[in-house]
């Protein structure tokens, strides 16, 4: 890739300046000098033979976009997108797919196998062969089973590789007894721990799928289906108003047929019908770009106190239904609460009118200061969401990622319950838009696991440090308390051991450490930030470089697939994770196990002929081959239609069988749980502060600051692309309100500090952000000398959160929940 | 002769700047240079009343921009050498790098910010509207790139027909539409400010070099 520089004269400089002055205001920041004489040859694509190779993306926005290889002479020349049939119903790969050929081609690609030869994070390695790195690893699995067990080894959360033959790490370990496993996710940790409470959890089915006490078939939360929650294809059919909370498709769903694209149409439809978007956030961000109106601003981490006040104008407006809510519902008022809560005022609308637990009556007075929307405001959005037809209410996935998300997720969900806009055509359960119902091939199966316990996700760096004292009832361990601490971190295609967990200085004091974590295993493509704390690092072949197959992801409304073949070549001594790892398998005499005489390609066909089974209207594999690309449509959803059908016949999986607002179950966790200090787990889903939240500002730290994803990169995947960086810069965005006591100025170079940590970064001086909140993209790359002022010039938000995991899930609410303070660098 | 030139939904812009993206990987230029750019504009205020209340007309929305194939092409007007040309069977301002002096002119008069020069290569260099593509009956890539179908390519007039209500580019930061006629076609989005209007901010001014 070219990157020239020239320079220029006085003469062309003014002259470049006076040419820009037509477009008419760029800033006076701009450059001329860089902006004339950049720039590069063309390159001619017409002559020679050109072959083409399909792939997907495998990064994890949920996306898996389709990208189409032009390749020539061995190398992959451009990449078109899917262009096959409908361009309504194209797979188009959005701005960080389209930068894929630079990720190949980087400069900074692992070429070769690696030992650490500095400390730990220091990023010191020294090239190594394939035989002493498989050597290596293999005796640090022996040691690390021989003498304290297959739980002292844990997979780390890793996301970097969506693909059916990508990843078959857990396969191998379970070939060599096991490991320990984790649950929930870094995506959804709060909803994914608290919403099972209320809207249904698999622990309350027998192993056949029956509700235990019901007896017959009760559905689940997830936040990962199309039975919990509506398509946005079911909104544009038939709603006449979206409120989101927390969502932004345009910046996190961001491909051709992912949800932005459905949600563009959504818009179009609504506004057909007279109806509006109302969206809910603490910036202006992509999803109402040129439809400001939509704009809702809120203080970040308020999003329950905003819904608690909705609630109250409803209850005192006679808008609820209170014998749908007792049909549907457990614990909205007194009528159904359960036998263990009886007359102590523990009921929902006890909350909202003052008569129980902090009684404090839920006006839009209450809610106005803490939410910064005015009362007046508050009863007028109570009005337009009352009087919508077919209201589609939503969330993304940023409301919960707080301190307090576990409460949150649950409140919003409260919107269509008391109005009882839900299970009905255009409405939608308070939850995130429908995710495909349908994955028409399976990966390589991970088969059994024979270590039986588990942590919550985010919960490895305090099983590193004292695991052997978590149990189920202080650190949210299922299956038994930790034996082991970990001793061995498996990080395949990951960067959450710093970058993406939390509070990365603690991490690295941590990991330096050697006698508490031995081994750290990584296996990346390119130098990340949590690559440097590696023993062994692997150089990994990118899917583009080998036979790939993935269907769509779960960013999108439709099922496809791709069976594709290499664009070109992997680079130096990159190789295939599957070929590895069978060769580790292989030290363990477990090759065949592993492998079942398979080889990539063989898995590649033998999982689509399974699929092809269950779905016969796949092309043959020959076929498919050739074609690269199947998909095909899928009918609007409606979230827990059957329940509202027949809930007697289709309840949900809580213990009752019907929502429970109030859930019993988590009442009893709050008793018996050790929980810190200040952590609460309740029962109802009522608005509190959180950790570092609302009201936890000082003068120290008089800002409040949320993480947000950014358009430039996909968590931390792509942070390294320069051409990526140049369009999307690294800035964090602050209200001029807050910029100009600080003496800060648009572009400013500034430090942001936390309890923490300390990070630089350019200042986006902008109004839209919400005063009192500033925004930092995440995933952006920690960059700091970790043995002097540790700081992070790279701008990683996770510099400046706390580790302090969430009371009831042990997640990583503080992502979007920090107190920090804003000075010109 | 045909007169190709784009439509831009700016109702269906999310700024995402997958069309700059597309376009640079398929014509492999500098980390820093891109045929194709989007602005961000933004304007408005969001503050808070004495109350500590949010009072917000903040707004924002995106130009996606590369060369216009104006009618009139300010950059051909003022070429010493004739390099730079309207191609007469399409309407596409083109370079012809065997005559052009790489003077930077063109860049110069360009109110849309279209040519630069390649001092490497020794001639300017721009969007030349994907003219091999295009005569094979393909889109150019940034249309077949929008993952909203924002952009479309065609034949102005008939995009002209088929778009009524849209209107030859006339939204800030784009100059009047009158000193080169672009061949850009455009649907204003609600927040959309009228060129000329000078409280309405390029907010990317780093990005758009």
């Amino acid at each position: 890739m070219s990157n020239q520089k020239t320079c220029m004269t006085r003469r062309t400089f003014t002259k470049a300046a006076g040419a820009l002055g037509g477009l008419a205001v760029v800033g006076a920041g701009l450059s001329a000098e860089a902006a004339l004489f950049e720039g590069a040859v063309p390159l001619a694509h017409a002559d020679g033979e050109e072959t083409i190779h399909w792939s997907q993306c495998n990064v994890n926005c949920g996306g898996n976009c389709i990208f189409q290889w032009h390749s020539k002479d061995g190398k992959a020349l451009y990449m078109e997108t899917d262009n096959i049939g409908d361009p309504d119903f194209q797979s188009r790969a959005c701005l960080r797919g389209r930068t894929m050929r630079r990720w190949l081609n980087s400069p900074d690609r692992l070429l070769y196998p690696m030992k650490r030869v500095g400390k730990r994070g220091e990023g010191k390695f020294e090239r190594i062969s394939w035989d002493e790195a498989i050597d290596t690893i293999v005796d640090a699995l022996q040691r690390t089973i021989s003498q304290y067990g297959n739980d002292a080894i844990f997979t780390i959360y890793a996301t970097g590789m969506y693909s059916t033959t990508g990843n078959p790490s857990q396969r191998l370990l379970n070939c060599l007894g096991g490991s320990l496993t984790r649950f929930y996710d870094y995506s959804t940790n709060m909803m994914s721990a608290a919403m099972p409470y209320m809207f249904g959890s698999a622990e309350n089915l027998t192993e056949e799928g029956a509700h235990v006490t019901l007896g017959v078939p009760a559905s689940v939360y997830s936040p990962y289906d199309n039975v919990n929650a509506s398509s946005f294809t079911e909104a544009e059919a038939h709603s006449d108003l979206v409120v989101m909370f927390g969502n932004s498709p345009a910046e996190t769903r961001m491909g051709g047929l992912n949800m932005v694209w459905d949600f563009a149409r959504v818009r179009e439809a609504v506004e057909a019908r007279g109806g509006q978007i109302i969206n809910i956030d603490y910036r202006l961000n992509e999803t109402s770009a040129g439809y400001a109106h939509e704009w809702q601003p809120i203080r970040t981490g308020t999003d329950a106190a905003l819904c608690a006040a909705l609630a109250h104008e409803w209850i005192t407006g006679g808008k609820v239904d209170k014998a749908l809510m007792d049909t549907y519902c457990v614990g909205y008022d007194e009528d159904t609460m359960p036998e263990s809560a009886r007359g102590q005022h523990k009921s929902y609308v006890d909350y909202i009118m003052g008569t129980g637990y902090d009684m404090v009556e839920k006006t839009p007075e209450w809610a106005a200061p803490i939410t910064q929307i005015s009362a007046e405001r508050i009863r007028e959005l109570a009005d337009i969401i009352a009087s919508a037809e077919a209201p589609f209410i939503c969330q993304g996935w940023g409301s919960q990622r707080h301190t307090n998300g576990e409460t949150t997720t649950r409140a919003i969900t409260m919107l269509p319950l008391l109005l009882g806009k839900w299970g009905l055509p255009g409405t939608n359960t308070g939850q995130r838009e429908a995710e495909p119902p349908v994955y028409l091939v399976g990966s390589i199966p991970a088969g059994d696991n024979p270590v039986e316990v588990s942590i919550p996700c985010y919960q490895w760096a305090n099983a590193v440090d004292h695991g052997t004292q978590m149990t189920p009832t202080n650190a949210g361990v299922k299956g038994g308390p930790l034996t082991n601490d970990i001793k061995f971190i498996w990080n395949y295609a990951g960067n959450c051991i710093t970058n993406q967990h939390g509070d990365i200085n603690m991490t690295h004091d941590l990991l330096q450490d050697e006698s508490k974590c031995e081994f750290i295993l990584v296996w990346d493509t390119v130098m990340t930030d949590s690559a440097k704390y590696a023993d062994i690092l692997l150089p990994d072949a990118m899917r583009s470089e080998q036979m790939n197959m993935q269907t769509q992801g779960y960013a999108e409304y439709y099922t496809g697939l791709v069976v594709g073949s290499a664009a070109q070549e992997p680079p130096a001594e990159c190789r295939s994770s599957y070929d590895v790892m069978a060769e580790i398998a292989d030290r363990f005499g477990k090759r065949e196990e592993f492998t079942e005489g398979r080889t990539q390609e063989e898995w590649i066909e033998y999982l689509y002929e399974q699929g092809r089974e269950a779905a016969p209207e796949l092309p043959s594999f020959e076929d498919m081959k050739e074609q690269g690309v199947y998909k095909t449509k899928l009918a609007p959803s409606i979230g827990l239609e059957d329940f509202r059908r027949d809930p007697a016949a289709n309840p949900v999986a809580t213990p009752s069988g019907k929502i429970e607002i109030y859930s019993e179950t988590l009442d009893k966790l709050n008793d018996e749980w050790e929980l810190p200090e200040g952590d609460v787990i309740h029962p109802i889903p009522l608005f509190e502060p959180g950790f570092q939240g609302y009201g936890s500002v000082t003068d120290e730290y008089p800002l409040y600051c949320s993480g947000f994803h950014y358009k430039g990169r996909t968590h931390s995947s792509f942070g390294f692309i320069p051409e990526l960086e140049a369009v999307a810069r690294q800035q964090v965005w602050i209200n001029p309100a807050d910029a100009e006591p600080r003496g800060i100025k648009d572009r400013d170079q500034c430090r942001v500090k936390s309890p923490d940590g300390q990070i630089q970064i350019e200042a986006h001086v902008t109004p839209r952000i919400i005063p009192g909140t500033i925004g930092i993209p995440q995933g952006a790359w920690h960059e700091a000398n970790m043995d002097g002022d540790r700081l992070d010039t790279g701008g990683c938000v996770n510099t400046l959160t706390k580790y302090r995991p969430t009371p009831l899930g042990k997640g990583n609410g503080p992502a979007h929940s920090m107190i920090v303070e804003v000075t010109k660098a | 002769m045909t007169e190709y030139g784009f439509y831009f939904d700016s109702t269906r812009c999310t700024g995402c700047r997958t069309c700059e993206m597309a376009c640079k990987d398929y014509k492999d230029t500098s980390v820093d240079f891109n045929y194709r750019k989007v602005y961000d504009l933004e304007g408005g205020s969001c503050s808070l009343d004495a109350d500590g209340l949010v009072q917000n007309n903040a707004y924002c929305y995106h130009v996606s921009l590369s060369c216009n194939h104006c009618e009139d092409p300010a950059c051909a007007k003022v070429c010493p050498t004739t390099a730079m040309h309207k191609d007469e069977e399409t309407g596409l301002v083109l370079v012809d790098d065997t005559k052009c002096i790489g003077c930077g002119y063109c860049h110069m008069a360009c109110p849309y910010n279209a040519p630069k020069v390649n001092r490497e290569a020794g001639y300017s260099v721009k969007c030349d509207g994907c003219k091999d593509r295009v005569a094979d009956g393909l889109d150019p890539m940034c249309v077949t790139a929008c993952p909203l179908r924002a952009l479309e390519f065609g034949d102005f007039a008939e995009l002209e027909s088929r778009y009524p209500d849209a209107q030859v580019g006339n939204i800030a930061p784009l100059p009047e539409k009158g000193l080169t006629n672009p061949h850009l076609l455009i649907k204003e989005c609600r927040d959309a400010q009228p060129t000329g209007d000078m409280t309405v901010k390029v907010s990317n001014t780093l990005e758009v070099m």
